[in-house]
């Protein structure tokens, strides 16, 4: 008796839930926009808890779209697919202008697009791109992972190490991040005689892992000079690996460590010339997003419809506090 | 007669399983690469002498697994199930530590307050955390696994909450002691930490009746009541033991980099805390209870992984690997097969003794 009445209670408590999480995202703000003057923009993005990435992304996003700046935004956020496109058909409902969308899943959004279109909702994408025919969004503005990765080897190549032994710590296999920044590392190593590859292991985004790995690397005697992170916090288990060992890594040191995403504590290692490299992976859109409203808002045509964000990669001994202040995420 | 006796009383111990394990993959080390076992001395970063090899990295990374499996066979004695939300609770626990320990700034320049007040509050919010998994369990008779998805599901969140989503990065290179070296002492610190962690039970079990309560409520509740143990307080009490275990995991955790993620701290470790009690051969449907087999099978755990990475194998295919253990683990503790074995061993005996 006592169970059945529990399972009911918690069956009740957890549609509450849902339904409170269903409807809290994107109503909030919004009517009468029209009327003032705003440009009615509804944003979907991901949870900005999902890293320090999303985290500047959308706090940049809130800092652009603002009524001073002459918009109306609501957001809404999800990193399910499903929810994402509940939220969208919802805004489309309210009636934006326009819809900012960073899509969690790259398919399925076809026939709400097409929704959006028949409403008169201009939809442009930002961060990532969806598997949908290009004419159902105005424009998408994109980080090049491929070319992230690129820079990086070709900084690496231009060190001109007589050796290259890299270990090769990778992110979560198949993400977009992971295959860009692989990649161009494969290529480079399959290519030339002197870059060996010691070591290729995914450490999923996390520093623990990441720091075995190379642990396991130095117990087992393997020579290495050069420690390729797909991202921050593994460069940083990787170098807590060879602090321990006692190993020397940086400007002029045994080891050269690389890095990617900019995080401020990252860059400012760069400073200290703790780590050699990083790669930035810019979360910044929401200034290209703003000029190609404007460019529609005012009647103008966009000349291309895939903008690539410009990104940097930092180098240890040409790095300055002002890098850190501007880039640092 | 007496060698067949022997075999089976061998065969039958609880700790012939971990024994077995441990053998095995020492002789896979052995074959693969001899120097595995031989620790070096070597200067680390810092200045300090420390050793360093597999040996000491199995020791280092798996006390924190030592630590939880502590717990985890309690609660698995007592309540006959799980704790999932281990790895979410120590991302609460670090995560509340670290506030303490920055008073809420991202980046402070110095401690506000002392990692002894930090570690204390992790404490209590570890401990919160079991009550609230223990009255789950105990008092409204909610299944361990589905009790602890809970927090399991939300504890990361929480965890994200406390620190408003910044990650906080410790400024004293001394918070870095608990999971790393203490200057002039080569061995890491987390093995002494373990031990502490290990004589504390240790001196429990051998001197209250925490054990006996505990085997007695997982063995028959009912007559545990009828001979006035208090079933509730010790389900509640084998929770609470765990959240504090899962303090000092956090502790160690968080301290090894200064700084903390909350979506991958300590991720999955509560399956191998789990994983750590069934290779202890302890019954993960409750009652009695090994100890110290849970705590050797935690290091084994840690020998698995360390021999793995040293083999090469891909670091997403580890999972695949201690499936085969835990495939190899159900099937060896299943009765049937239990029963199996040992008929066979008789029958092979006196066949041998006729050859001979």
């Amino acid at each position: 008796m006592m169970k059945k009445v529990l399972s009911i209670l918690m069956a009740s408590a957890m549609t509450l839930s849902l339904v409170a999480c269903g409807s809290q995202a994107p109503a909030a703000s919004g009517e009468g926009a029209a009327a003032n003057g705003l440009i009615k923009v509804g944003i979907i993005n991901n949870d900005p808890n999902e890293s320090g990435y999303r985290t500047a992304n959308d706090a940049d996003l809130k800092a652009k779209f603002t009524e001073a700046n002459g918009y109306d935004a609501s957001f809404a956020y999800s990193l399910k697919n499903d929810e994402q496109i509940q939220a969208a058909q919802n805004f489309i409902q309210e009636d934006v202008d326009y819809l900012l969308l960073s899509a969690a899943d790259t398919a399925g959004w076809d026939s709400v697009l097409k929704d959006a279109q028949n409403a008169g909702v201009k939809v442009i994408l930002f961060d990532r791109t969806i598997d949908a025919d290009p004419s159902l969004y105005e424009a998408s503005i994109v980080s090049d992972m491929a070319k992230e990765g690129q820079t990086a080897v070709d900084w690496l190549a231009s060190q001109n190490l007589s050796e290259y032994n890299v270990i090769h710590i990778q992110g979560v296999m198949g993400s977009a991040a992971q295959q860009g920044r692989s990649g161009a590392l494969d290529a480079k190593a399959s290519a030339e005689a002197n870059w060996n590859i010691v070591k290729q292991q995914t450490a999923e985004w996390n520093a623990e892992k990441a720091q075995q790995i190379v642990q396991s690397v130095i117990d087992s005697g393997e020579k290495f000079n050069v420690i390729y992170a797909e991202n921050d916090d593994m460069a940083k288990g990787a170098v807590a690996a060879l602090d321990a060992a006692g190993i020397s890594h940086g400007v002029g040191k045994d080891v050269v460590v690389m890095g990617f995403d900019c995080n401020k504590w990252a860059l400012e290692e760069l400073l200290a010339q703790n780590w050699n490299y990083d790669g930035q992976c810019n979360p910044f859109q929401a200034s290209y997003i703003d000029d190609i409203i404007k460019t529609l808002e005012s009647g103008g045509t966009l000349s291309q419809k895939t903008i690539i964000m410009d990104e940097k990669g930092f180098d240890a001994t040409t790095i300055t506090q002002d890098d850190v202040d501007n880039y640092g995420i | 007669m007496k060698k067949q006796n022997i075999i089976i009383r061998a065969v039958s111990n609880q700790l012939f399983i971990p024994i077995i394990a441990l053998v095995i993959l020492t002789i896979i080390n052995l074959i693969h690469d001899p120097s595995f076992f031989r620790p070096t001395l070597v200067v680390n970063n810092a200045g300090n002498v420390v050793l360093s090899g597999s040996l000491i990295t199995i020791l280092d990374f798996g006390s924190e697994l030592a630590i939880l499996a502590i717990g985890m066979t309690l609660v698995t004695a007592a309540s006959g199930g799980q704790d999932i939300s281990v790895g979410a609770t120590i991302a609460i626990a670090g995560s509340a530590m670290l506030r303490v320990i920055c008073g809420g700034v991202a980046r402070p320049s110095e401690n506000a307050h002392s990692v002894l007040l930090a570690f204390f509050v992790a404490c209590l919010v570890g401990a919160a955390c079991g009550l609230f998994n223990g009255t789950l369990v105990a008092v409204f008779k909610v299944q361990p696994m589905i009790a602890t998805l809970i927090l399991f599901t939300a504890g990361r969140s929480i965890a994200a909450w406390i620190n408003h989503n910044e990650l906080p990065i410790v400024p004293d290179p001394k918070f870095g002691y608990f999971g790393g070296v203490i200057p002039g002492i080569p061995i890491p610190t987390t093995v002494f930490i373990a031990l502490g962690c290990i004589i504390v039970i240790a001196l429990l079990l051998k001197f209250t009746n925490l054990g006996l309560y505990t085997q007695a409520v997982g063995i028959n509740e009912k007559s545990a009541r009828l001979n006035g143990i208090n079933p509730i307080a010790m389900k509640i009490l084998a929770f609470v033991i765990l959240g504090l275990c899962v303090a000092i995991a956090a502790l160690i955790k968080v301290s090894r980099l200064s700084t903390i993620n909350y979506s991958v701290i300590a991720k999955d470790i509560e399956m191998d805390a789990i994983l750590a009690v069934a290779l202890g051969g302890n019954a993960l449907s409750g009652g009695k209870f090994n100890m110290w087999a849970s705590i050797l099978g935690a290091y084994i755990i840690q020998y698995l992984t360390t021999t793995l990475y040293t083999l090469n194998v891909q670091s997403d295919a580890l999972a695949a690997y201690k499936a085969v253990v835990v495939i190899i683990l159900v099937v060896f503790s299943a009765p049937t097969v239990r029963d199996g074995c040992g008929k066979l061993i008789k029958k092979l005996s006196p066949a041998r003794k006729e050859a001979a």
